[in-house]
């Protein structure tokens, strides 16, 4: 295959219907990291044309069963995994994430938020780890505020699931204070171990419950989500 | 067959009403017929009562005025670029059935927007209930909350403000109010006529059940008898079909196939198809066989009242009807062609071929109006004439503003907007908890500004006063993020129109908001009119809820309510008075709901908007605070919770005749606290005075305090981490307990 080191990370970003965040990832990429987008309706069979591929927040099929479980059973979800078995990159994001552990493409499971309601706010997330493709341009232990905005993102795992994930560093963001502390009054939604984000054991799939595209743009509070793009700009195979 | 009385008297019409559709069709209705003009003849679609009064408000103002007679309207905030809002109520449903009463409403007035070709960009929900003391209110609050939340996340559009209020009156009746905005190309706005003989007429969306029969007529146009059973009239939302039929209706309208589209909210197919054709000066022939049902047996008076949610009527261009049902059905939606235009201007209607209804479109859309009969209440002198100069002076200041920061109208809402997804779609530049939203517009430099805003006790003690008091304090939150006035739709909540007392009350409203509007330039491009908001007990308080939008020239030059940096300057512009009529202070303190509202000058508020306005615009203020409920006090409590700083505040010596309650907690209109770089005071001073507006130096930011003196001596003082635990912690806990 002819080497195309320069080119940049070309995106893609599925629409399920009920997605609601799949323009906002777009503009994000497009217009705040300035790499190559398009995007990919449900039943597409074929992603292998992208670099990098976006699962984005919102409702997948309204989302009246469990997050993410009808989206999981969608033809483009077959090639998504397809494409992740090859090594290439996903990233889910929000109901994305919650597609994600559906699919089993990441361990473990989304429970409602320990407070029974939706919360939309800004939060604080600590980078553990900047080995991986998603993470690269942070700093390990930097702080970012970026927003959420979900009702399960309560995330659990069993005992041996989450020791799995801290020895081989697969745990990506956890919820801080905005100085960086991992307590229980940082964690918005009761995930356990104040888990935000992980990654799987290949390191090129990764869910994340906080919103990078929401925090792309100075006007809207923070562009910390900036350096989620920045890592995967020209560093997808 | 003779109608037996009985029929039209269960669906809602006085004798009288049905006297007039017999001389209007000159015969007998079938009763089909009968369903649908006892639909469209209701308060809540027609507007018979409210009609002769509304043509009080002015249609123009600075910004182009986009639509009139449509689903929604709007302003062109850009060139070729319009904003389109309206707001709705769904005050009965709700208080029947919070949760699907709340969410539905989204759904309805989301579909007014799209319906019109433009991409739903915003909801605010202005919510009203009993004291949050009783069970009943709670439980309200928490399905209401719920509902929205529910309905407008999965939707995809943010719910950027709204307001929350609390006031016994309103136990019997909540008034659950929202509105929505939406974007469109000023060029490519759809309309809602039906034209074209032999054009298909599609209905797409959710089949049609028997969910929210007679919804308009029986439960949005008549009082709340006590343990009526009202449930099955009550509509169950679908956001994920909502959410899909924006995306196909838009991507349907881009085609150029489409050439009319009407949302079915309130009265389903027959407002739909009766009101396109009477828009358009045409007829329909529809087959109700052919509507997609969710149960068997459906009679066709039923087919044509169901409010089942999430359905468009569209009349497309003949020939092109596949490329239109092909979107549909990519999007997994219904969408079948269920009768023709025709030329001859009657809406007829079969089923199964046979003609169950066959009236004239044009009359069935123009239902009678009525002028009602008007009278000053007994309490209204009384209020006028009440002396507060006697009213007992509060030893310990600083108490009654702890107190006030806990009163669930001045509290932080957080615990309701945090429920709500208010960042999606990325243009949220000012989120709920600010004097209003600023939205960005993406690829434009113009942003926008909305808000709404409301206050009963105002409007209850006077009702000409109290809806200008609204309308000025509106306007000047947009004015304190930044924004100019540039358009108004409004949710006119009342009681029961045929008692005197309470029309004279919508009548007095209207006028004080009509002859402010005209002052201040500002159009009323849409809204909506919610009577019967009465239990067997009491009314509500008579309610206008105004949404404003506003157009920031360049959205990078919003302000926010927060103080910004120590030693900064504090400025006051505008005068304070002894204004304590229908104040949060009399009502919390003195539990006294009476006097007259705050005096208002409309002139003056122009000047304090235009001077606030223009150090934004100039770049001189770091911060802008609307003063309102608690007054000057609670304004400055919340400049310093926002900014998380202190403030070191002298109250001016030229008001010291005044008394100190009033001068705190007094909620005296057209004042705004400002604060400034020093080197900046003296350019906003002279921007004041070019404006005619006055203003003060009050104080300075800095410190972990709002300490408040007047005279040289401290009257109160309030530690700002005390002040926010206050504030942010006030609602949860009533809500929770």
């Amino acid at each position: 295959m002819a080497a195309a080191t320069k080119t940049k990370t070309r995106f893609g970003v599925v629409i399920f219907p009920g997605s609601n965040c799949d323009t906002d990832a777009w503009h994000a990429i497009h217009d705040r990291a300035g790499a190559p987008v398009d995007y990919i309706w449900h039943q597409e069979t074929d992603v292998s044309g992208f670099d990098c591929v976006i699962l984005p927040g919102g409702f997948s099929y309204g989302d009246y069963l469990r997050t993410g479980a009808v989206a999981r059973f969608s033809p483009v979800m077959k090639a998504v995994a397809k494409f992740a078995d090859r090594g290439r990159l996903v990233l889910g994001i929000c109901n994305g994430f919650q597609i994600l552990c559906e699919a089993g493409m990441v361990p473990g499971a989304m429970m409602r938020n320990a407070g029974q309601k939706f919360v939309c706010k800004y939060v604080h997330i600590r980078v553990e780890t900047t080995d991986t493709p998603f993470t690269r341009a942070m700093k390990k232990g930097q702080v970012l505020r970026i927003p959420i905005a979900h009702g399960q993102g309560n995330y659990y795992c069993d005992g041996a699931t989450l020791a799995e994930l801290k020895r081989s560093d697969q745990i990506v963001f956890r919820y801080c204070t905005p100085d960086g502390e991992i307590t229980a009054e940082a964690n918005p939604n009761g995930a356990l171990d104040n888990i935000a984000g992980i990654c799987n054991p290949g390191r090129n799939v990764m869910g994340m419950m906080p919103h990078p595209e929401r925090s792309s743009d100075p006007i809207l509070g923070s562009a910390d989500g900036r350096l989620v793009w920045e890592s995967l700009i020209g560093g997808a195979r | 067959m003779a109608v037996e009385a009985r029929l039209w008297r269960e669906l809602g019409l006085s004798d009288a009403e049905f006297e007039r559709i017999v001389s209007t069709i000159g015969r007998e209705p079938t009763p089909t017929e009968l369903a649908m003009f006892s639909v469209e003849w209701s308060e809540h679609c027609g507007y018979p009562r409210s009609r002769p009064l509304l043509g009080l408000f002015p249609k123009e103002g600075k910004y182009a005025s986009r639509v009139q007679g449509e689903d929604a309207g709007g302003i062109e905030v850009a060139p070729n670029l319009t904003v389109l809002f309206k707001m709705e109520s769904h005050n009965h449903p709700s208080q029947v059935e919070p949760f699907q009463g709340a969410a539905t409403g989204v759904g309805g007035i989301i579909r007014d927007i799209f319906t019109m070709g433009a991409r739903p960009i915003a909801v605010l929900d202005p919510l009203r209930f009993g004291e949050l003391d009783q069970p009943r209110a709670r439980y309200l609050l928490k399905g209401v909350v719920s509902g929205i939340s529910f309905y407008g996340n999965c939707l995809g559009v943010p719910t950027v403000g709204g307001e929350l209020r609390f006031e016994d009156a309103y136990r019997g009746n909540c008034l659950v109010n929202v509105m929505a905005l939406g974007v469109v190309e000023s060029d490519k706005i759809a309309t809602s006529k039906a034209i074209g003989v032999g054009n298909p007429v599609i209905i797409v969306g959710n089949s049609t059940g028997r969910d929210g029969i007679g919804g308009a007529s029986i439960l949005a146009s008549h009082e709340f008898g006590e343990g009526e059973e009202k449930r099955p009239t009550v509509q169950i939302g679908d956001p994920f079909t909502e959410k899909c039929l924006i995306e196909a209706c838009l991507e349907a309208l881009k085609t150029g196939a489409i050439v009319g589209m009407k949302d079915m909210g309130a009265a389903g197919i027959t407002c739909t198809t009766c009101e396109m054709s009477a828009a358009g000066g045409h007829g329909m022939d529809v087959e109700l066989q052919k509507v997609p049902r969710r149960e068997p047996g459906m009679e066709p008076w039923e087919m044509m009242m169901s409010e089942s949610q999430e359905r468009m009527l569209i009349v497309a261009q003949k020939g092109r009807e596949d490329e239109v049902l092909g979107i549909f059905s990519k999007w997994g939606l219904n969408a079948v062609v269920f009768g023709v235009v025709t030329d001859d201007g009657m809406l007829r209607v079969r089923d199964n071929g046979q003609v169950v209804a066959e009236l004239e479109a044009e009359a069935l859309a123009s239902p009678p109006t009525y002028d009602l009969p008007y009278e000053e209440p007994a309490y209204y002198r009384e209020a006028q004439s009440a002396d507060l100069s006697k009213l007992p002076m509060p030893g310990d200041m600083t108490a009654v503003l702890r107190d006030l920061l806990a009163s669930p109208n001045v509290a932080s809402a957080e615990w309701v907007y945090q429920q709500y997804d208010h960042m999606v779609q990325t243009n949220t530049v000012v989120a709920p908890g600010g004097d209003a939203a600023v939205l960005q517009l993406k690829g434009y430099r113009q942003g926008i500004a909305v808000t709404t805003d409301g206050n009963g006790r105002y409007c209850y003690l006077d009702p000409y006063l109290g809806a200008q008091l609204v309308l000025a304090e509106a306007t000047r939150n947009l004015v304190c993020v930044g924004a100019e006035p540039a358009g108004v739709t409004d949710c006119l909540n009342f009681g029961n129109p045929e008692k005197p007392d309470r029309f004279w009350q919508f009548r007095r409203c209207v006028e004080g908001l009509a002859d402010a509007c005209r002052f201040f330039r500002l159009p009323v491009v849409s809204g909506n009119v919610s009577f019967y908001n009465e239990t067997s007990d009491a009314a509500v308080y008579p309610t206008p809820v105004l949404g404003v939008v506003g157009v920031l020239d360049d959205v990078n030059k919003h302000c926010t309510s927060g103080f910004e940096r120590v030693g900064d300057a504090i400025l006051l512009l505008g005068e304070t008075r002894d204004d304590l009529g229908g104040t949060e202070y009399l009502k919390r303190h003195h539990k006294a709901v009476t006097g007259r509202p705050p005096a208002l000058d409309l002139q003056a508020e122009k000047n304090v908007q235009a001077a606030c306005l223009e150090a934004i615009r100039a770049g001189l203020a770091a911060s802008a605070h609307d003063c309102s409920d608690g007054g000057l006090a609670v304004a400055l409590a919340e400049c310093c919770i926002h900014g998380g700083i202190g403030a070191d505040v002298s109250l001016p010596a030229s008001e010291s005749a005044l008394r100190l309650d009033a001068r705190l907690f007094g909620e005296s209109p057209s004042r705004i606290v400002l604060s400034a770089a020093p080197g900046n005071v003296e350019r906003i001073r002279e921007i004041a005075s070019t404006q005619g507006a006055p203003v003060q130096v009050l104080g300075t930011v800095g410190g972990d305090r709002l300490s408040l003196s007047a005279e040289g001596k401290s009257v109160a003082a309030l530690g700002v981490a005390e002040m926010e635990r206050i504030w942010r912690s006030a609602i949860k806990e009533l809500v929770e307990q």
